[in-house]
């Protein structure tokens, strides 16, 4: 099955692909901003400040997305060892990293009019911080260390503490008295956020997600060529 | 209308700033990520037309290598 995964076969793909996904990024982030910054009503407490939800609560479902896709990717990888998944997992960490700090600027812009504050050491904003320390970490492997398979495993060993706190930070609300208010959408059960607000976050995630692909594919391909350039070296 | 919009009952400066923000990193991830492409690419260039004719031939029989010279991806 893991043959279906060399990168000679994807870059085909992979190459052509970042130019369609960028039309349609444009597409979904140009009615996404409409939809948040103009169409969208104002919460009955929060007022205007609730719009910064449709950019906050994507890059946080994103980033959480993607370091859990890196774990996974960085086990695999590990275990049946395929080059190519830590290829994969190194070209999400980017958007990934970028994501978290979107979450945690914004968040920290939507506490000053909400809580009064610009920041607090509660359970939810904590253990955020502590993904982002592990993100950077995971990017700081692969620019210091010069030796592969030190490479792979260390940046495996990372991914399996930090998706530690992934949980952490989903039901950080639920175990703590924190700041944050609980989910308001859920799979298994009612969202209790309204549908005229729902439909802005859902074209968000969708363009993030969207935003987050084009960055991986280019990434990737950035990885590809310069594997390709060593290559060259040794003919 | 675009007073309501820019001022949001006074927070616009919370709201815009988020998006500003966001946005901006967005395009600076796109343009960084594009430039380290974009230098790799013409790395790899560089060192195939520096390549004798038989390593060239060689190298030209993969395909993933023919993509890259022929940059596929508009990017």
């Amino acid at each position: 099955m893991f043959k279906y995964f060399e990168p000679n076969k994807i870059f085909s793909i992979t190459s052509k692909a970042p130019k369609y996904v960028l039309f349609l990024f444009i597409i979904f982030i140009s009615i996404g901003l409409t939809e948040a910054l103009i169409l969208s009503p104002e919460d009955y407490k929060q007022s205007h400040s609730v719009r910064i939800m449709y950019v906050h609560v994507p890059a946080a479902w994103i980033t959480l997305g993607i370091f859990a896709s890196m774990t996974v990717l960085s086990i695999i990888g590990y275990i049946f060892k395929i080059r190519n998944f830590f290829l994969i997992s190194k070209s999400l960490a980017p958007s990934g990293f970028v994501f978290i700090i979107i979450a945690l600027v914004t968040g920290s812009i939507w506490g000053k009019p909400t809580w009064g504050t610009w920041w607090a050491w509660d359970a939810r904003i904590t253990s955020m911080l502590i993904l982002a320390l592990f993100y950077l970490m995971y990017l700081l492997v692969w620019r210091l260390y010069k030796n592969q398979d030190k490479i792979f495993k260390i940046s495996a060993l990372i991914t399996i503490l930090g998706i530690i706190n992934v949980p952490i930070i989903k039901y950080s609300v639920d175990w703590w008295n924190t700041l944050h208010q609980p989910a308001s959408i859920n799979i298994l059960s009612k969202s209790t956020i309204h549908p005229t607000m729902l439909l802005p976050l859902a074209i968000m995630t969708a363009a993030f997600a969207l935003f987050s692909l084009l960055i991986f594919l280019m990434k990737y391909n950035t990885e590809l060529i310069k594997i390709k350039n060593k290559g060259l070296d040794r003919l | 209308m675009i007073s309501k919009v820019l001022f949001m009952d006074g927070y616009g400066l919370y709201v815009w700033s988020s998006f500003a923000f966001t946005l901006l990193s967005f395009f600076l991830l796109f343009v960084v990520t594009k430039i380290q492409y974009a230098r790799e690419r013409k790395k790899f260039i560089v060192k195939f037309g520096n390549l004798k004719s038989e390593k060239a031939s060689f190298a030209k029989s993969q395909s993933i290598n023919k993509q890259i010279l022929s940059n596929t991806s508009g990017f």
